[in-house]
């Protein structure tokens, strides 16, 4: 039985690992700054990358559906394969809904998204201020729920590798031509 | 009978002046003046809120007519407040020292039917440059509706000066459209 993920979903993990933490920085970073050109190129970018967070996400749903995880260690308790199961499915879920979330109060604002500037998203919602002020919290909050779940995401996956010495994390890790047992 | 042929002549001429008198002013609240631009490759539309303008227009002789049309620039919804705080900066519209921007025509072209060829001179934030806009006149009963659109370079009016003055975000190209019930 595979104790390991594939390369495929080992690969999508770790570029969203990378691509939510930048977008999550950005994101951050621009909401206060003042007028300029450097604050609509960021937002710009910040909506590209968060449709490609998107895309990405149905590609490895799919991927997932295809190529189930290897199952969790019997040494974990009932209760702990229970909150983890809990927490990945809380997190696909944040996954998908916040890059949602602020395509909607985009279109709400006025702003259309434009993927790349060539793909435009369409404006399901029409503008309006009070619409878009409560996505704006939304989003918010939503991501702030999502650095809240990582962050025990992230515990976890130190807490089985560094204290109770399994195989968790190492089943995410590249393998490094080490052949897998 | 005298009398009468003449009163009804007399009638006639003056019914005919009242509906020939040439246009002086427009109807701002059925007048509107609206502008599109490009940012981040995304299309963006605003409008102006008040707008003025001084005809003198003859609708049996639209060439002849002359405009002046007076846009209040801290009218300006672009659709955000944020951003409607920028323009009226220096770097843009100024408008604290510049309100207004103002057209006047100069030579009015027919190229159709109830389509002409207006140009004259724009001038916006102390800075004149002409302008050709593609207009039609569609009378409206006693009053006629005057729509068109002509598009210019926002860099020509120094519109978006410093970070601003490169095309990367904000598109040089304005397209403005508008619409003047005359009256």
């Amino acid at each position: 039985m595979n104790t390991h993920y594939t390369a495929t979903a080992k690969t999508l993990h770790w570029l969203m690992a990378v691509l939510l933490l930048g977008t999550l920085s950005v994101g951050w970073y621009m909401t206060d700054l003042a007028l300029s050109p450097l604050k609509l190129q960021l937002y710009s970018w910040h909506k590209w990358a968060g449709v490609t967070a998107w895309w990405l996400l149905l590609l490895r749903l799919i991927w997932r559906h295809r190529h189930p995880p290897p199952p969790l260690p019997d040494t974990m308790p009932a209760m702990q394969q229970t909150l983890a199961h809990a927490g990945h499915l809380l997190l696909y879920l944040l996954m998908f809904s916040i890059p949602v979330s602020g395509w909607l109060m985009s279109s709400a604002k006025g702003f259309q998204t434009v993927y790349f500037g060539v793909l435009p998203l369409p404006d399901v919602i029409e503008k309006s201020e009070s619409v878009a002020d409560m996505l704006g919290n939304l989003h918010g909050l939503l991501n702030l729920l999502l650095l809240a779940v990582l962050a025990a995401h992230i515990a976890a996956a130190l807490k089985h590798h560094f204290i109770d010495r399994d195989a968790i994390l190492r089943r995410m890790l590249p393998n490094f031509g080490k052949k897998i047992s | 009978m005298k009398k009468a042929l003449f009163t009804v002549l007399f009638s006639s001429v003056v019914a005919s002046a009242a509906y020939a008198a040439p246009y002086t002013q427009i109807d701002s609240s059925k007048s509107r003046v609206e502008f599109g631009y490009r940012q981040m490759g995304v299309g963006m539309q605003g409008h102006f809120k008040r707008v003025q303008a001084q005809l003198q227009l003859d609708p049996a002789q639209p060439q002849s007519a002359k405009a002046q049309i007076d846009i209040d620039l801290n009218s300006i919804d672009t659709g955000s407040a944020e951003a409607n705080q920028e323009v009226a900066g220096k770097a843009w519209f100024d408008s604290k020292t510049y309100p207004t921007a103002r057209f006047i025509s100069k030579e009015v072209k027919a190229v159709g039917p109830q389509q002409y060829q207006v140009s004259g001179t724009l001038t916006i934030k102390g800075r004149s440059q002409p302008i050709v806009a593609a207009a039609s006149l569609t009378p409206q009963g006693n009053q006629a509706l005057i729509k068109g659109k002509f598009r210019f370079k926002r860099s020509d009016f120094a519109i978006g000066e410093g970070v601003w003055a490169n095309f990367d975000t904000v598109a040089n190209e304005i397209d403005v459209q508008f619409q003047f019930l005359a009256k």
